[in-house]
């Protein structure tokens, strides 16, 4: 909320400047967002008022005018402006003057006619965006006074940023009552006398949701002038305070609104019907907003209707067709106290948040209802004329707000905050809040001041002394607390550890977005369907992505784009999916690997990565937990990846995980140049290792051998290793593949497999014969199996 | 005869010295000592010489033969060891070219970020927890104190599944889930993404905070400033850095405060990074509210708690001068990689 700094010190005026009374609200917890000049740097422009006029001889729009400015001769200066008239005041910029922006006015011939000076609008002195014609001021106002002077504007325009539960602040009256108490300050409020009635009318009110609306105010005001404008210190007013001027009667009740909180309603007293009933709505019920929309209500709704229909979106916004208009003459006055509970969600629910919802919501006192119709009165009457009638009122005390007595002690007090404040200096604190309260054996009973909705606890009342007391006066000390051991089980897998791995790697890690384009989850992943945000940022960002990849491509694109053609990323983080109507949110390890498998090397040439590059990683990967041997790797397929280069990785036969091409007719969709290779493994599966168990080391020479094995192309690696693992038993330490053979001596549609096997006792260094006991038994159990033979 | 030795041996030594190579040498050696070499000649001659001078010429005959075999000795380590100083100057390399293989890569900044963070509250006993990030309404807001329909939803823009499901705001969700499933004491460090709905040139919609809790019997507002007081100075390694407290709500804690530390860019002067306030905002904190006690079954009576909240992408870009809250979330390489 914006407030003028005059305004506040018209109110309440603390011996200190600006920044410091800035500050001080800061450091209340009222934050100050800006301090801004009321109005732009100009000087030397003055009242000026126009003694006459003459047409331009050589141009219809320019009149010359005589202009008196309080000096001993009027000065002549040309205007083309239309609103110019004898006898009017104007701001008149003299010769020597600097305007906002910079212009500075010199002695000027237009057409041959000699200006000395220039006469401005409100535009040209800065305090409006866009004007028509000249800013015409007030009769009274003394001619030859700096305008500077004359409208207050060297003023500052101090933007407060309140917390919801400060809605006690959301007025100069509020906010002038809290630097009272920061500054030890008297507030001294503007005299705000009774309007006694000079008419009898009233209008009915019944109000029949009493515990909605505890307080109910009107007043009839008959006969004002429809034609006034609302002068310029109220346009000012409004102006510094970020509000538009509209017409005399919403002027004041946005006035009254910003100096005393209260927000106030005008009804066009003929448009309605017989009574004003405060009601909720009933299912169905539809009304036109002053903005022109139309909202179709219900009965948690509560309304100000006549007889016969809805009038207005109670604490929210009026209705279009009672709403007082350039014509009207007799106006119905509402000024009520809403219950926060009726109001709050209401505006936000139907889009229609305005400066009425937004202080009911957070609480607007109970008690200065009464007092801002008087003062709404007495201002339209002195803008506007008219005669005003009694005021109405129902009211029902039991409905409003309970003030609790809190027992505050001052040990907890103590406790909490960590410091003995006197008991003095407490009770004079609570006394400068407005708190009352009385002295027991553990502290004080302490009861709220109808404007504070936010204490309701003890905690409340500690938050409130160490806020005013200064948090930065509270002393600084470290917990006390017994030591305790952090269990950190040696085999669990941090997340740590496997991003060391991947660094390690050669992998960078990235972190994106978890909710993607549905178009890329579709080509991903089609077979499910991602959960849906109901209000995204945009169509690009609405879905929860159920696989990493979606991002990783992504980014692996705007890598690209941007020249960076090898990409070797990878995330942790949550995919998302639902599984029998239930969301699963899943921690996975998500890899992309693209372009070459290393940066440019002198002395190798380069080449692109490929599946068993990134395998590699992944095994590594896989390595934290101490037993690789516990994963398996199948052949399978999967919808983004090459039929052909994808494999599932599975523990126990549990999948745990994909590695795999991304599939070349996606790859070419998404218009990456390389094949990409993915993978993602769940982080469950790898988040408890294997602990090391000591086996010695055999004192007796290995033997190594090696076999060339002749097997058709269908067989595996996999099924190799894993019989010659099974016939070698366990002398067989060690078996490696160290080459792959096609071609000549090899028949077409098989291969050749060159293996290393390691064989070792424990106990014994073994003899030929042994070893070729156990060769000839791997190679029988190879011939009977998968019928490899050793190759010639 | 014994100037026949003498120059012999002459001839030999100098035959030894200019042999450019082992063959060469061997064949030197050969030519005097080998079995029909000159010098063994010599000796086989010996029987002829008279008596009376046989030993004195078979001794210089012995003193030669010696003589020769230390040269050849020595000239054979002198050409070995040039055999040597060759290879290696041969094998020289140029030690300025780079190395081969693959080259690290690295954590991104607000992991690494969040790693430093954790491992200094894990020094002081805190554990790590997680929570989920899709959230259910109660352990994002009610639990937490925010009623539905309460201004201060109004505070964080929420991205919604449905009335009841949402991605949570905040990770405070997760103090409650721990609270809810084990006793008091707790020291507990959390951090994630959370997400809030709004896309401008200081926010993106996904982000991270660090959440800190502490809940035992005797914890007060005066060890919370000390505790964060102490973390940022150990975070920014700025042992005078200066901290304010600047009242504030948050629904879930009462007393509330929001954090504040001295510009790290300008020390405090004022500068754009500080908008010339000289101070950051860099989280929230407060004492836990006693109805979140009371909402997770702890005696809010027995047990005081602090909790805060800081932003760690914020503390990342403070902490390295990172200019554009957009590039966090780009994953741009050549930005990637300036954290390695």
């Amino acid at each position: 909320m914006k407030f003028s700094e005059n305004w506040l010190r018209a109110w309440v005026n603390p011996e200190v400047n600006t920044e410091t009374l800035a500050e001080n609200l800061t450091m209340a917890g009222l934050e100050v967002d800006s301090i801004e000049p009321a109005a732009p740097f100009f000087d030397h422009v003055v009242v000026g008022q126009v003694l006459s006029l003459q047409r331009h001889p050589d141009a219809d729009k320019l009149n010359i005018c005589e202009v008196d400015v309080g000096e001993d001769k009027p000065l002549s200066i040309i205007c083309g402006a239309s609103n110019v008239a004898k006898g009017v005041k104007v701001p008149a910029a003299m010769i020597g003057a600097e305007l906002p922006g910079g212009m500075k006015i010199k002695k000027a011939k237009l057409r041959g006619i000699e200006s000395f000076g220039m006469l401005c609008s409100a535009t040209e002195v800065g305090i409006a965006e866009s004007a028509d014609g000249l800013l015409i001021l007030p009769a009274d106002a003394p001619v030859g006074t700096s305008i500077r002077d004359y409208m207050f504007l060297d003023d500052q325009i101090i933007e407060v940023d309140f917390t919801p539960n400060r809605g006690d602040c959301l007025s100069v009256a509020g906010i002038t009552r809290e630097i009272g108490v920061l500054t030890n300050t008297e507030v001294n409020e503007p005299e705000m006398p009774d309007v006694d009635a000079s008419i009898d009318d009233v209008f009915e009110v019944v109000v029949d949701a009493a515990t909605d609306c505890p307080r109910y105010l009107g007043r009839v005001i008959k006969g004002i002038n429809p034609k006034a404008e609302s002068p310029l210190w109220l346009q000012e007013h409004l102006r510094r305070a970020g509000l538009r001027s509209l017409s005399p009667t919403v002027d004041v009740t946005n006035y009254v609104l910003l100096e005393l909180g209260q927000p106030m309603h005008a009804f066009d007293l003929a448009k309605l019907d017989e009574k004003i009933i405060v009601r909720r709505a009933v299912k169905g019920e539809k009304l036109k907003l002053l903005d022109d929309s139309e909202i179709e209500m219900d009965e948690k709704i509560l309304v100000i209707a006549d007889s016969n229909k809805a009038l207005a979106f109670a604490g929210v916004m009026g209705g279009l067709d009672s709403s007082v208009t350039d014509s009207t003459q007799d106006i119905f006055l509402e000024s009520a106290f809403f219950q926060p509970d009726i109001i709050r969600g209401k505006a936000r629910r139907f889009g229609k948040q305005t400066d009425s919802s937004y202080r009911f919501e957070r609480g607007v006192s109970f008690q200065i209802q009464y007092k801002a119709m008087q003062r709404a009165t007495r201002l339209i009457l002195d803008i506007a004329g008219g005669q005003a009638g009694p005021v109405t009122e129902v009211v029902n005390e039991s409905d409003f707000p309970v003030r609790k007595t809190i027992a505050f002690r001052s040990a907890r007090l103590q406790r909490v905050l960590g410091l003995k404040i006197d008991d003095d200096q407490v009770e004079n604190i609570l006394t400068r809040l407005g708190m009352s309260w009385t002295k027991n054996a553990e502290g004080w009973d302490v009861v709220a001041p109808d404007y504070r909705f936010d204490i309701e606890i003890e905690a409340d009342l500690i938050e409130e002394i160490g806020r005013v007391y200064g948090y930065n006066n509270l002393p600084v000390s470290t917990p006390k607390a017994n030591l305790q051991f952090v269990q950190e089980p040696e085999v669990k897998v941090f997340p740590r550890q496997i991003r060391s791995s991947l660094v390690n790697s050669g992998y960078q890690e990235a972190i994106t977005y978890s909710f993607v384009d549905p178009a890329i989850q579709a080509l991903l992943d089609p077979e499910n369907t991602p959960i849906a945000l109901e209000n995204p940022i945009s169509a690009e960002m609405s879905v929860m992505r159920t696989t990493l990849w979606s991002s990783l491509l992504k980014t692996a694109q705007h890598n690209q784009a941007r020249q960076q053609n090898r990409v070797r990323i990878f995330e942790i983080g949550k995919r998302f999916s639902t599984v029998n109507g239930e969301i699963q949110q899943e921690t996975v390890i998500s890899g992309l690997v693209t372009g070459d498998v290393t940066h440019t090397q002198w002395g190798e040439a380069a080449r692109k990565v490929d599946f068993f590059d990134v395998k590699h990683d992944v095994e590594n990967l896989l390595s934290i937990t101490g037993d690789i041997t516990q994963f398996g790797w199948e052949s399978a397929a999967h919808s983004a990846l090459h039929p052909g280069q994808s494999a599932m990785i599975t523990n126990k036969s549990r999948n745990i995980g994909w590695l795999g091409a991304l599939h070349p007719k996606k790859q070419q969709q998404l218009g990456l140049h390389n094949p990409v290779f993915l993978f993602e493994l769940s982080y469950t599966e790898l988040d408890s290792g294997v602990l090391p168990q000591f086996k010695a080391v055999s004192k007796f020479p290995a033997i190594k051998r090696d076999l060339a094995l002749v097997v058709k192309e269908s067989v595996t690696a996999g099924t190799v290793f894993a019989i010659v693992t099974e016939a070698g038993g366990n002398r067989l330490q060690l078996v490696e593949i160290f080459d792959i053979y096609r071609g000549k001596g090899v028949e077409v549609g098989d291969k050749s497999l060159a293996l290393s096997l390691t064989i070792q006792d424990d106990s014994q260094t073994l003899t030929d014969i042994e070893v070729d006991a156990i060769i000839q038994k791997i190679l029988v159990s190879l011939q009977g199996s998968i019928g490899a033979t050793l190759r010639e | 005869m014994t100037i026949d030795i003498d120059s012999l041996l002459a001839q030999a030594i100098s035959e030894i010295n200019n042999s450019e190579d082992p063959n060469a040498l061997d064949h030197v050696r050969v030519q005097y000592l080998g079995k029909k070499g000159s010098l063994t000649e010599q000796l086989k001659a010996l029987k002829d010489v008279p008596a009376d001078q046989r030993k004195a010429v078979g001794q210089s005959i012995n003193i030669a033969k010696q003589a020769l075999q230390q040269a050849i000795e020595a000239r054979k380590t002198d050409l070995q060891e040039q055999v040597l100083q060759q290879k290696l100057a041969s094998e020289s390399i140029d030690i300025t070219l780079p190395g081969r293989g693959q080259n690290t890569g690295g954590l991104h900044p607000v992991t690494r970020t969040i790693q430093r963070i954790e491992s200094f509250f894990h020094g002081q006993g805190f554990m790590t927890a997680d929570g989920p990030e899709i959230e259910d309404d109660y352990h994002n807001f009610e639990a937490l104190n925010i009623p539905d329909n309460h201004p201060a939803r109004a505070m964080q823009d929420t991205f919604y599944f449905n009335p009841t499901t949402l991605l949570r705001t905040q990770t405070s969700s997760v103090q409650i889930r721990v609270m809810e499933e084990s006793k008091p004491p707790f020291r507990i460090i959390s951090s994630g993404r959370v997400y809030r709905c709004d896309f401008d040139i200081t926010h993106t919609p996904m982000f991270h905070q660090v959440e800190g809790l502490l809940v035992d019997e005797n914890v007060s507002f005066a060890d919370l400033k000390g505790t964060l007081v102490e973390f940022m100075r150990h975070f920014f390694e700025v042992d005078d850095l200066q901290l304010r407290f600047r009242p504030s709500y948050f629904p879930f804690t009462e007393p509330s405060a929001e954090i504040d530390i001295q510009c790290v860019m300008c020390g405090g002067d004022g500068c754009r990074m500080c908008s010339h306030t000289g101070w950051l905002e860099v989280g929230g904190c407060g004492m836990v509210h006693p109805q979140v006690l009371k909402n997770v079954g702890v005696d809010n009576e027995k047990y005081v708690g602090y909790a805060f909240g800081m932003g760690a992408d914020r503390l990342t870009m403070l902490r390295y001068g990172i200019n554009d809250l957009r590039l966090m979330f780009e994953n741009d390489l050549r930005f990637l990689a300036q954290f390695n």
